[in-house]
């Protein structure tokens, strides 16, 4: 699998452990950088889409004559315009690429349009005329789970299932809907090749995945579809799942001539999918130490229309049910219901953020019960390497520090209470000190790294050494997370050479890298690079008789012997697919080896509050998180901040607002996002220990600050107020009323 | 589309009166172009014209903007300026687009309640002055005429002496007021409440503003009577933002803080 490389032999310029700067930095930052909303070429259409105003519809007729007779319009395609599989989706392919009988969600695309310009485009969409019949739409979960409209259930059985303890805690928690909000939309460009194929740049997270897609609903061979990376303005799980992809392929073949198409933002909120809404239902028994000795746990999380990844967030969401914490005696029930809310998929934290949400809050409501500090309690039941995972049973095998992640954390300073971010209400001048009371939060999280229960996950990727430098070849995505940094760093130090330059290539080109997701690809990827590296660099030395590799060319004993000008005359190349230690599906009580990877991190958050008006300012979250190794320390705190502020977010303000399906809020105006006035101030301990299988021993780092970091802020804001706190995002009645 | 770009006030009224949509910083006006709700075919810009951004002691120009006010304006109207968007939007968005628009939530417009502004509408054949109540009639509905443009908002030659102005809001800048309010008092007691997003149009809490009146050192208890009568004068509705009893006690517990600023 791995291959251990030796320290490099000279020392290199930005290779890992430093804070090499982002090539594409620069050029974001002065607005040169080509998203995939800036893509241009001459003789292009635009491309729109009508959508259902309905959450719950019969589509009784569909008139496209109004939309081809308006001028500039080249086509109006529907349900009976797609050639080949009539529905897509990444895990079951149950969602319509237009609605055919139904619509099931509110804003489910029924018809696309190209035309001359945007406008137009718009227009024609708006002019093609559907009549409905309206239906009752199933928006309760309950109601769903109850009707047993669903799209999976989970069932987690270990230990003894008659153990108790004496002393029991129980609660009941709501976690709203989030949405990832990137600040690019989702937008691309088809170009076909003038052979029945067509060349995709789109926004994704996954290439390979858009790929089959659009491959099976256009009838097309694999070969003539080539899905390109391209730029992306920010993805969290939103990009995962095809939109416009197989619409934009259809309707470039359909004109013969390139179409681009790009969402609005209130067409954003309705184009990708969501995090899930949960609710959750909790017992937990410890005996009088604080040992945990029972868990038991209900989780429902809304999947919407479509199924998406419900199942596999679902299934996450019962894995880390019980948090980094060692229970022998688990009892998880999920359920994944089909409402007609809007579909519900992968957002960074996939699952484990709505548990421990509902985890976190009972710890602190059993340390209360048990009158012990909170963090001695989490302490005492730490989840270590070694350990068995309370819920799958599955033994820890690569390092897990939690007890060290919570002390690190417990020994940073804590800010005295006069130290103040801005007051509660910001600008809005409504409140004064004397109105304001501190809160304290903690909370831990875990999660797993890279895909689990048995996918075969992989990552090829090719280096080559060429006169230039170095290239790595990968189809993974760059969303703005620093991959193109890291895989550079990697090359750098594992071939000692300090050219590098990462290509960002379509599916023709290369196998998968797999999704840019699950905090996966710098340990994937960088896997696939970093052995990809080495082996060429091995290969060369032993070509050359040489026992060194820089810049300058090959060493023996100290001395230059062949000149990289003649070691770059013959063509030096290696592909290389990784694949991280194999998993397996769970048996039919949850159980077995089915993650590859953990990693964790503890939050603390400081808020103050003004409790008559229900408003917080979060002061400052602090944070220690397992990194394995930081390759690129800057990299890594720049997805902590990023990370801390989604968590803060989905504690005080984010939320899709839902009335009988209908999103009220998709747009910036109600759809609040923190901003820099609202952002805390934030410490980051990147704890290392080194042992995971990844490049260098390194972790994903992506997903865990948004993990926790949500439920420490609402742990403070119930420290500052007393009150329960059993949902989130707190919203200021929760807290004043 | 047409677009006019007059400097002058008469050729701007020329192209009202011939059915140009008026637009100012377009900060409201580009927000509903946007959502496909107004898709004006004639708009008359208004920056040039000097007239509207002239500001001469009481008389405040249609045209100026919230960064002006927050630079100079008097103190409850400064400070309301300060929570309008972002300095982008302050930079741009005027008053008189705020009062044109005449949303629930416009911050401007408590503090026109509060000092009983008036709003000057001129046509191309009248000039007329509407007290703020006669102006704003419903959510985001004026007394104003098609053939009109606001000129100026006219404050009066007096100002109480003490002035606050709070807003509250899920987010510690750029959010849309759940509830908001200015409250005034004078040196000889006379204190005026006006709220906004808490009914269609921007209110004054009367019984509140009565009782405290004629206190003149307002007791403890005066005070938690006073935030109950603007709790209950208040007619909030539930939405996407907020429910109806949540604004209903924040009416009231700003009003109150916001009087015990302006007491002390
Ligand atoms: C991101 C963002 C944040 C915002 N935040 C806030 C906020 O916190 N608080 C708040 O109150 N508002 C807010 N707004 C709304 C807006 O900025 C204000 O209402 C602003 O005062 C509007 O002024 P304007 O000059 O931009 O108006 P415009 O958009 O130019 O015009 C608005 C309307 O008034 C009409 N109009 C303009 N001038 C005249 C005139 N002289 N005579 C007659 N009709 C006229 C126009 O035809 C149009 O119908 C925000 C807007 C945005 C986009």
């Amino acid at each position: 699998m791995t291959v251990r490389t030796e320290q490099p032999s000279s020392r290199i310029d930005d290779g890992i452990g430093e804070s090499a700067l982002r090539p594409d930095g620069i050029a974001k930052l002065k607005g040169e950088f080509e998203y995939a909303q800036d893509q241009w070429v001459e003789g292009m259409l635009w491309g729109a889409t009508t959508r259902s105003p309905h959450p719950h519809a019969r589509i009784l007729s569909i008139d496209v004559a109004p939309a081809l007779a308006i001028g500039g319009v080249h086509a109006v395609l529907t349900a009976d315009d797609v050639p080949g599989r009539a529905s897509f989706g990444l895990e079951h392919p149950d969602q319509p690429v237009l609605a055919k009988e139904m619509v099931n969600f509110w804003g489910e695309p029924v018809a696309i349009v190209a035309a001359e310009d945007d406008a137009t485009a718009r227009r024609a969409a708006a002019a093609v005329v559907v009549e409905y019949e309206r239906l009752e739409p199933l928006t309760d979960p309950e109601d769903a789970d109850l009707r047993d409209e669903v799209f999976q259930r989970m069932r987690i059985r270990r230990g003894d299932q008659s153990a108790s303890g004496s002393v029991v805690v129980e609660g009941f928690y709501e976690v709203g809907m989030q949405d990832q909000a990137p600040l690019g939309t989702e937008a691309g460009l088809a170009v076909p090749d003038g052979h029945g194929g067509v060349d995709l740049y789109a926004t994704s997270q996954f290439v390979h995945a858009d790929h089959e897609q659009v491959v099976a609903s256009l009838g097309l061979r694999p070969e003539q579809v080539r899905a390109h990376p391209t730029g992306i303005g920010g993805a969290f799980g939103a990009r995962e799942d095809v939109n416009l992809h197989i619409h934009l392929c259809l309707l470039a073949l359909h004109t013969s001539q390139p179409v681009k198409m790009v969402y609005h933002r209130s067409e954003s909120f309705t184009g990708h999918v969501h995090r899930h809404p949960a609710r959750m239902w909790y017992r937990h028994e410890a005996d009088e130490d604080g040992n945990l000795v029972r868990v038991r746990a209900k989780v429902l999380i809304d999947g919407g229309a479509y199924a998406s990844t419900t199942a596999a967030v679902l299934a996450n969401a019962c894995y880390f049910a019980v948090g980094p914490y060692n229970c022998e005696s688990v009892s998880v029930d999920g359920v994944g219901t089909r409402t007609n809310n809007p579909p519900c998929g992968a957002m960074r934290g996939f699952g484990a953020v709505q548990v421990c949400f509902a985890h976190e809050a009972q710890m602190d409501r059993l340390a209360d019960a048990l009158g012990m500090d909170p963090l001695e309690l989490r302490r005492k039941n730490a989840l270590e390497s070694g350990d068995s995972m309370p819920t799958t049973g599955q033994v820890i095998e690569t390092p897990l520090p939690t007890v060290e992640v919570i002390d690190s954390l417990a020994a940073m300073p804590i800010p005295e209470e006069s130290e103040r971010a801005g007051l509660p209400g910001g600008s809005g001048l409504t409140t004064e000190e004397h109105h304001v009371v501190r809160g304290i939060g903690y909370a831990v999280g875990i999660k797993n790294l890279g895909f689990s229960e048995g996918f075969d996950d992989f990552a090829q990727a090719r280096v080559l050494l060429t006169p230039g430098g170095a290239i790595v070849e990968t189809a993974a995505i760059e969303v703005g997370q620093g991959l193109v940094t890291i895989l550079a760093q990697i090359v750098r130090s594992s071939m000692g050479v300090s050219s590098v330059e990462v290509r960002h290539v379509d599916t023709s080109k290369i196998d998968s890298a797999g999704s840019t997701s699950a905090s996966r690809q710098t340990q994937m990827s960088g896997g696939a690079t970093l052995e990809a590296s080495s082996r060429l660099r091995a290969r060369i030395l032993e070509h050359f008789a040489g026992d060194d590799l820089n810049d300058e060319g090959v060493w023996r004993d100290g001395e230059l012997v062949v000149p990289m000008s003649r070691v770059t005359e013959d063509k030096w190349e290696e592909t290389v697919t990784f694949r991280h230690p194999p998993t397996s599906p769970p048996d039919g009580d949850g159980q077995g080896v089915v993650h590859a990877d953990f990693a964790l991190a503890a939050h603390r958050a400081v808020v103050d509050v003004d409790p008559e008006l229900g408003l917080v300012t979060v002061v400052r979250v602090d944070t220690a998180q397992d990194v394995g190794k930081a390759l690129n320390p800057q990299s890594v705190v720049g997805q902590i901040e990023g990370g801390i502020m989604q968590g803060v977010g989905l504690a005080i303000m984010e939320e899709l607002i839902l009335d009988h399906g209908v999103i009220r809020n998709p747009n910036f105006t109600d759809y609040l996002l923190p901003t820099i006035l609202d952002a805390p101030d934030v410490e980051a301990l990147l704890i290392e220990k080194e042992g995971s299988w990844g490049p260098f021993g390194a972790k994903g780092v992506g997903e865990p600050p948004t993990i926790s970091s949500t439920a420490a802020v609402a742990a403070a804001i119930r420290n500052a107020t007393g009150r329960a706190i059993n949902r989130v995002p707190v919203r200021p009645q929760d807290i004043a009323l | 589309m047409e677009v006019h770009h007059p400097t002058s006030l008469p050729d701007a009224l020329r192209a009202v009166a011939a059915g140009a949509t008026p637009l100012a910083g377009g900060t409201d006006l580009m927000v509903e172009i946007n959502f496909g709700h107004a898709l004006p075919d004639h708009v008359v810009g208004l920056r040039r014209v000097e007239e509207l951004n002239s500001w001469e002691d009481s008389r405040i120009g249609a045209g100026v903007t919230w960064r002006r006010i927050d630079e100079k304006g008097p103190t409850a109207l400064a400070e309301a300026a300060r929570t309008v968007g972002s300095p982008q939007i302050r930079n741009a968005g005027t008053i008189g687009g705020n009062v044109a628009t005449a949303s629930p939530a416009g911050d401007g417009l408590p503090f026109l309640a509060a000092v009983d502004a008036s709003i000057e509408l001129v046509s191309p054949t009248s000039t007329r002055h509407l007290l703020w109540s006669d102006f704003f009639v419903g959510v985001k509905q004026t007394a104003k005429a098609p053939d009109e443009l606001i000129v100026a908002i006219q404050l009066p030659e007096r100002l109480p002496s003490r002035q606050a102005f709070g807003k509250v809001g899920s987010r510690n800048a750029m959010v849309i007021a759940t509830v908001g309010c200015v409250v005034t008092r004078d040196d000889d007691g006379k204190t005026t409440v006006a709220l906004g997003s808490v009914a269609p149009t921007p209110i004054r809490a009367f019984r509140a503003e009565e009782m405290i009146s004629a206190e003149t050192s307002p007791s403890e208890s005066a005070l938690f009577e006073f935030q109950r009568l603007v709790s209950e004068d208040v007619r909030p509705i539930t939405d996407h933002r907020s429910t109806e009893e949540y604004r209903r006690h924040a009416a009231g517990v700003l009003a109150r803080r916001l009087l015990e600023r302006c007491l002390r």
